[in-house]
C-alpha cells in the first residue's frame, strides 16, 4: 500500500506543476483546464502507472474470483458510478422507471435493503413498486426464518456479474492506449467503490440496524470486513482515523430549524441555549437591556442567533445562525434558518448541510393558518428540506402559551401537519411533535411544570426530542467533497473556506483540488466548530484555511475535491425533477435558478425528456409539452457556467439540486446524468 | 433611424436609405440585413501605391462602396454591425470582386437593397424610425453579491456591468467582515451606476432586489453622495424607483417589468408588455393548455385553422440564414394577420423574448381550444432536438 502513497503524490505533483504554469489563465467557460488538457496528453510516465495499475487490479479480480459479491466490487473503474444501472443494459427509460421505483421502494424501505435487492426486485416486476414491494418484504420475512440460505438468496448479484466482465476486459485495452483519466486513481477506487456503494445504499449504524435488515445485508458487511482488512495496511484509513479520533466523542449532528416568519425559530433556540448555560448571564442581561433599548425586548432570545445589527434592528433572521450544545448522547449543531421568503436561498444552504431538521410553528389562533396556508413557508420549508435528504423532523408546536395550553389546539395543528408531511414524503414515525413555549422556557430542557399542559402531555421535552434523533452514517471513506458555502478572511495569514464535508475526511497539510477551477490548494489548517483540530470528517462543519489560491478565485458554490478522484464537472445534466405547485407550467426553455448545496447559479430547462408516472415511475409521455403542477419528469438542465456536480446515486448530496423562479421553489431534481461538452 | 428615401417595386423589390442614429439603430439594422442583401456605405480602405520608382505607400481613403453581404456580426455590448461581403459596384479603390468588410456608422447614410421587402422588413424599418419609440430606462437587479447594471432600450436590455463578488457571510464574532463585504460590493454597485448609466438620457433608474438590499444600497448610495457631493446622484435621486426582485440574476427583470409601480412610470415600453404577452401565454398553458401552442409545427397547424388570436414570435427566427425559412415565418406573420390574429414579433434582446428563444422562439394563444398534435416526430423537428 505504501506504493499506492507514491503514485498518489506523484501525481499530485504532477497536477500541482500544471496549474502552476498556467496559472489563473484558466477562464471559467473555457472547456478544458490545464489538469484536463493533461488528461488527454501522452505522458509515458502516466501510463506506466496506468499499466501497473491494471495488472494490479486485475490481480484483485483474480484474487477474489470465487467471491461472486467482491466481485461486484471491483468493477470497471470509470464505470464506478454507474455500476448497477449500467451494468444491466437497461434503456433509458426503463433506468428512469428503475430509478424512480428505487426511491418509491426507499421511500418505504427506508436504507436498510441495499440496492441489488431492490434493483433485482423491481426488475422482476417491471418497475411495478407495489409488487416488488411486497416481493422485499416477503423474501425480507423468510430470510429471518431461514438465515442459512442467505448467498442464495441473492440473485441480482449473481445476475449482474456476466455483463460486468465483459466490460472490464473490453476497458482495460481501451484504457491503456488512451490514457484516458489520472491513472493512479484507480487503486484506490478499487477498494472505495463498496465502501461508498453501501454506505450509500444501506446504513452500517449499529444502531439503525433492524435484525432483518442485518440479515439481508450479511454478505455486504463480510464484503466490509474483507475491504478493511485491505486497507488497514494503509495507515491513512478514514475509518481507522475516525475510530481514534472520534471514539470516544459523542456523536455530532446537525439540526437545520425551519418554519415560516416569526414562528419564533430564534427565540426558541436562544431560550434553549440559555437553559443549558451555553450563553453567560452577562451577556444574556447585555440582549435585555440593548434589545429593550430599541424596543425589542421581546427578541432578546433571538438576539442569541441574531448577530448582524441588521437582523436586531429588524427583529427577523436573515442568514443561518449557527450555535452547539451537547445532549447526553449527542454534541447537537444547530442552524437556525430565516423564516423570510426572501432568504429562502439562505435557508436552503443552511438545510443542504443539515442531518435531520427541527420545524417550528407559531400555534397562535390564526398564526399557524397564515403560516401553512399557501403562501406561508412552512410547507416550502418542510418540502425543501425533505427534497434536501431530510428524513427524521422534529414539529415544534410553539407559544403554545398564547392558546393557554390548550391540547384541543394542539391535536388540531399536529393533525394537519400529519397529512401534509405524509404528502411531503416523511414517514409517520420519522416526525415526532412537542409542545412548547420559547419564550417562557416551556418544555424545552426540562418536563413540563405549567399545569395545564401536565393535564394532557406526558411525552419528552424538546432536549430529549433531540437527543433521539439517529446520527446519519457519515460517509468517510469516499473520496473527498466539500462544498464551499462561505468565504472569508481568517485571523492569520491566508483565507478561510467554510462548508460541510460531505464525503471523505480532510487532514491539515492536504492538498485539494478547488473546483469547478480546478486549482490546487493546501489545506493550512483546520477548525471544526472554530476549534482547531488536525482531521476533519465527512459530516463536519469546518472551517479551513487555504493556502496556494487567491482568495478572489474561489466563490461560494466551490468543492474542494480529493484531487484525483475528482468531482466531475458539467454545464449540462440531466435530471429527475417532482414539480411542486407551480402557477405556470414548465415549458422548455424555462428559465430558473439552480440551488445546488450553496451555489446560485441561472440555468435553463432545456429538453423535457420524459413525463413518468408519479407511483410507478413508467414513463407516461415522451417529449411533453409542458409539466404542471406535481408530475414528475426526466428533463435536460443546462447551467450558465460549469458546476460541480454528482449523479445523485453517487454522492446524495451533491445529487440534488431544487429549482426556484420567481423566489418560489417549483421543482426539486435529482441528477441522473450528466453530459460533457 | 432616419428615413431618407423608400423606393420598392412592384415585386417587392427595391431599395432603402437609412441613417442610423443611436446605437440602438445598429440593431435594427442587424435585424434589416440579410444575406445576399446589397448594402452601400461610406468606408475606409487602407490602399497601397506604387509610385514609378517602386516605393510603396499605404494610405487610407474614404469612399462608398457596395457589398454583397456575405456575412454578418453584431456586437451587442458596443453595438457595431460589422458586414463582410464582395464589392459589386466599380471603384476607383477596390477591384470588382474584392472582400471588404463595412461597419455601419452612426449618422452616415446606408442604402440597403433587396430583392424582396417583405413585411417582416418594412415593419422593421417602420419601427426604427418611430421617433417616439425611445425611452431608456436603466435596471439595476441585485441580491447579495450579485448585481446586473442594465440598460432597457425599446427594443434591448443590455447588461452594461455585472458585479459578481463573494460577501463573506455571517459568522460568531465576525459580524464585521460581513458588513465590510458588503460595503465594498454597494460601492461597486454604485460605481458600475454612475459609469453607465446616462442619468440625462434614462427615464428612471429601477433598482430591485429580494428583501432590504435595495434599501440598503440606495441608503448608502445617497449617503456616499452626500458625503462625496456627488450632484449628479442628488439631482438626479427622484429618478430611482426601489421595487422587489427575487434575485439579482437577469432573468428577475420579467418580475421587475411586471411591477405596477414600474409599468406606470415606464407606460408601454416593448420590454414589458412583451413580459405581459410571455406570461400570458404561460397563463393560458396551465388553464386551457388546449389554446396554448408553441412549435413551428404546432403554431402552423393552429394557424390552418384560423385559431390563432395572438403570435409571439422571436425576432431570431427572421434572422436565418435560410431564405426559405424566412419565408416561410413571413408567410405565417402575413396570414394570421389576414386572419385576424395579432402578431408581436419579440425582440431576442429582451428578457422574454430570451425565454421565447428557448421555447422554439414561436408560440400562440388560441381563440379556441384544439386537439393536441399526436406524433412526437414532428414535434422533435420543431422543437429543435440539436440546441
Ligand atoms: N408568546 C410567545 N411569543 C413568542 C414565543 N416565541 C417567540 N415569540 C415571539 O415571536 C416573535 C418572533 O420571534 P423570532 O424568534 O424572531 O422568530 P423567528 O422564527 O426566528 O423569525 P425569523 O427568523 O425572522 O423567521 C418575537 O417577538 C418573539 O418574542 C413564544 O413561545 N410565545
Ligand atoms: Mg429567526
Amino acid at each position: 500500500m505504501a506504493r499506492h502513497r507514491n503514485v498518489r503524490n506523484r501525481s499530485y505533483s504532477d497536477d500541482f506543476d500544471d496549474d502552476d504554469v498556467y496559472g489563473h489563465s484558466v477562464e471559467e467557460d473555457s472547456c478544458l483546464s490545464p489538469s484536463d488538457t493533461a488528461q488527454f496528453m501522452y505522458d509515458r510516465s502516466r501510463n506506466q502507472q496506468a499499466i501497473s495499475h491494471f495488472l494490479e487490479s486485475h490481480d484483485n479480480i483474480q484474487e477474489e474470483a470465487e467471491d461472486e459479491v467482491d466481485d461486484l466490487s471491483h468493477p470497471p473503474l470509470e464505470r464506478r458510478e454507474s455500476l448497477e444501472l449500467r451494468s444491466l443494459k437497461l434503456s433509458e427509460d426503463d433506468e428512469t422507471c428503475l430509478m424512480s421505483c428505487l426511491d418509491e421502494l426507499r421511500n418505504v424501505l427506508g436504507d436498510s435493503f441495499s440496492d441489488n435487492i431492490l434493483i433485482n426486485a423491481a426488475l422482476n416486476h417491471k418497475f411495478d413498486y407495489n409488487k416488488a414491494l411486497d416481493e422485499i418484504l416477503n423474501k425480507n420475512s423468510n430470510d429471518n426464518d431461514k438465515k442459512k440460505e442467505e448467498p442464495v438468496k441473492q440473485p441480482p448479484i449473481v445476475r449482474v456479474i456476466p455483463s460486468i466482465d465483459p466490460v472490464s476486459s473490453n476497458n482495460i485495452p481501451k484504457v491503456i492506449s488512451t490514457n484516458l483519466e489520472p491513472k493512479s486513481a484507480g487503486i484506490i477506487k478499487g477498494f472505495k467503490v463498496q465502501c461508498s456503494d453501501s454506505s450509500g445504499s444501506f446504513s452500517q449504524t449499529p444502531r439503525e440496524q433492524s435484525p432483518a435488515s442485518e440479515r439481508a445485508s450479511t454478505p455486504r458487511i463480510e464484503d466490509e470486513t474483507k475491504t478493511t482488512l485491505k486497507v488497514k495496511e494503509n495507515k491513512f484509513d478514514p475509518k481507522k482515523q475516525y475510530i481514534n479520533e472520534r471514539g470516544s466523542d459523542k456523536d455530532h449532528i446537525y439540526i437545520v430549524v425551519i418554519g415560516h416568519v416569526d414562528a419564533g425559530k430564534s427565540t426558541l433556540m436562544g431560550r434553549l441555549l440559555c437553559d443549558l448555560g451555553e450563553v453567560s448571564q452577562k451577556t444574556l442581561h447585555k440582549y435585555e437591556q440593548e434589545s429593550k433599548k430599541i424596543g425589542k425586548q421581546s427578541f432578546m432570545y433571538a438576539w442569541v442567533l441574531d448577530e448582524t445589527g441588521e437582523e436586531r434592528v429588524r427583529g427577523i433572521t436573515m442568514d443561518v445562525g449557527k450555535a452547539q450544545f451537547e445532549t447526553k448522547t449527542k454534541k447537537v449543531i444547530i442552524l437556525d434558518a430565516p423564516g423570510h421568503a426572501d432568504f429562502i436561498p439562505n435557508m436552503i444552504t443552511g438545510a443542504g448541510q443539515a442531518d435531520v431538521a427541527l420545524l417550528v410553528v407559531d400555534a397562535t389562533r390564526g398564526e399557524f393558518e397564515s403560516g401553512f396556508d399557501l403562501g406561508g413557508q412552512t410547507r416550502e420549508h418542510a418540502l425543501l428540506v425533505r427534497s434536501l435528504g431530510v428524513n427524521q423532523l422534529a414539529v415544534a408546536i410553539n407559544k403554545l402559551d398564547t392558546t393557554n395550553w390548550s391540547q384541543e389546539r394542539f391535536d388540531e395543528i399536529s393533525k394537519k401537519l400529519k397529512t401534509f408531511l405524509k404528502q411531503a414524503g416523511f414517514k409517520d414515525s420519522d416526525v415526532t411533535y412537542v409542545p412548547c413555549s420559547g419564550l417562557t422556557g416551556e418544555n424545552l430542557v426540562k418536563p413540563p411544570s405549567e399545569v395545564e399542559l401536565l393535564k394532557w402531555y406526558n411525552g419528552p421535552c424538546l432536549l430529549d426530542v433531540i437527543d433521539k434523533f439517529n446520527v446519519p452514517e457519515r460517509p468517510i471513506s469516499k473520496p473527498l467533497r466539500m462544498p464551499i458555502n462561505d468565504v472569508f478572511k481568517g485571523t492569520g495569514s491566508g483565507f478561510c473556506v467554510a462548508g460541510r464535508i460531505e464525503n471523505g475526511v480532510l487532514n491539515k497539510g492536504d492538498k485539494v483540488l478547488v473546483c469547478p477551477t480546478k486549482e490546487m490548494a493546501e489545506v493550512r489548517s483546520i477548525s471544526i466548530n472554530e476549534m482547531p483540530n488536525n482531521v476533519a470528517f465527512a459530516g463536519d462543519q469546518v472551517s479551513v484555511t487555504l493556502s496556494g489560491i487567491d482568495m478572489q478565485n474561489v466563490s461560494v458554490g466551490f468543492i474542494l475535491s480529493d484531487p484525483i478522484q475528482q468531482v466531475p464537472v458539467a454545464t449540462r445534466f440531466e435530471a429527475r425533477l417532482v414539480v411542486f405547485n407551480v402557477k405556470v407550467p414548465i415549458t422548455k426553455g424555462f428559465p430558473v435558478l439552480i440551488h445546488h448545496q450553496s451555489l446560485v447559479e441561472s440555468a435553463n430547462i432545456v429538453k423535457l425528456k420524459s413525463l413518468l408516472n408519479k407511483s410507478t415511475g413508467e414513463v407516461m409521455k415522451k417529449k411533453p409539452r409542458c409539466l404542471g403542477n406535481n408530475s414528475v419528469a426526466v428533463v435536460d438542465i443546462e447551467v450558465s457556467k460549469p458546476i460541480c456536480v454528482e449523479r445523485y446515486k453517487d454522492v446524495k448530496e451533491l445529487g440534488r439540486v431544487m429549482l426556484r423562479v420567481s423566489g418560489v421553489t417549483i421543482a426539486a431534481g435529482l441528477i441522473t446524468d450528466m453530459y460533457n461538452s | 433611424m432616419k428615413l431618407v428615401y423608400k423606393n420598392i417595386e412592384k415585386d417587392g423589390s427595391g431599395n432603402i436609405s437609412l441613417i442610423p442614429e443611436e446605437s440602438e439603430d445598429m440593431w435594427h439594422a442587424y435585424n434589416l440585413i440579410a444575406e445576399g442583401d446589397a448594402v452601400t456605405a461610406s468606408t475606409v480602405r487602407k490602399v497601397q501605391t506604387e509610385s514609378s520608382t517602386g516605393s510603396s505607400t499605404s494610405s487610407r481613403v474614404r469612399t462608398t462602396l457596395t457589398i454583397r453581404v456575405e456575412n454578418i456580426d453584431f456586437d451587442t455590448q458596443a453595438c457595431v454591425l460589422r458586414l463582410k461581403g464582395r464589392n459589386i459596384v466599380e471603384n476607383q479603390y477596390v477591384k470588382m470582386g474584392a472582400y471588404h468588410t463595412l461597419d455601419l456608422e452612426l449618422n452616415r447614410k446606408f442604402v440597403l437593397q433587396k430583392t424582396i421587402w417583405d413585411s417582416v422588413a418594412l415593419e422593421r424599418v417602420d419601427m426604427a424610425c418611430d421617433p417616439a419609440q425611445s425611452a431608456d430606462v436603466a435596471a439595476v437587479v441585485m441580491q447579495e453579491g450579485l448585481a446586473h447594471v442594465c440598460l432597457i432600450t425599446p427594443s434591448m436590455t443590455l447588461v452594461r456591468s455585472k458585479i459578481d463578488m463573494t460577501i463573506p457571510r455571517k459568522r460568531k464574532g465576525f459580524a464585521q467582515q460581513h458588513e465590510k463585504g458588503l460595503n465594498k460590493f454597494y460601492d461597486a454597485v454604485m460605481q458600475g451606476i454612475l459609469r453607465h448609466i446616462e442619468f440625462t438620457v434614462v427615464k428612471c433608474v429601477i433598482i430591485a432586489s429580494p428583501g432590504f438590499v435595495k434599501d440598503q444600497f440606495f441608503e448608502y448610495m445617497m449617503q456616499q453622495a452626500v458625503k462625496t457631493d456627488n450632484k449628479l446622484l442628488i439631482d438626479n435621486k427622484s429618478k430611482f424607483l426601489l421595487v422587489k426582485a427575487s434575485s439579482g440574476f437577469k432573468h428577475s427583470l420579467k418580475e421587475v417589468l411586471q411591477e405596477p409601480s414600474v409599468i406606470s412610470k415606464i407606460s408601454d415600453t416593448k420590454a414589458a408588455s412583451e413580459v405581459k404577452l410571455l406570461e400570458s401565454f404561460y397563463t393560458m398553458l396551465q388553464l386551457e393548455p388546449a389554446k396554448a401552442f408553441y412549435g413551428k409545427k404546432h403554431v402552423e397547424r393552429a394557424n390552418e385553422a384560423m385559431a390563432i388570436e395572438i403570435l409571439m414570435i422571436s425576432d431570431k427566427l427572421f434572422r436565418c440564414q435560410d431564405v426559405q425559412q424566412r419565408k416561410e415565418y413571413v408567410a405565417l406573420v402575413d396570414s394570421v394577420r389576414e386572419n385576424g390574429g395579432d402578431v408581436r414579433i419579440f425582440s431576442s434582446m429582451h428578457v422574454s423574448g430570451e425565454q421565447l428563444d428557448q421555447l422554439t422562439g414561436i408560440a400562440a394563444v388560441l381563440r379556441f381550444p384544439m386537439p393536441e398534435l399526436e406524433d412526437s416526430d414532428a414535434e422533435g423537428d420543431s422543437d429543435s432536438d440539436d440546441n
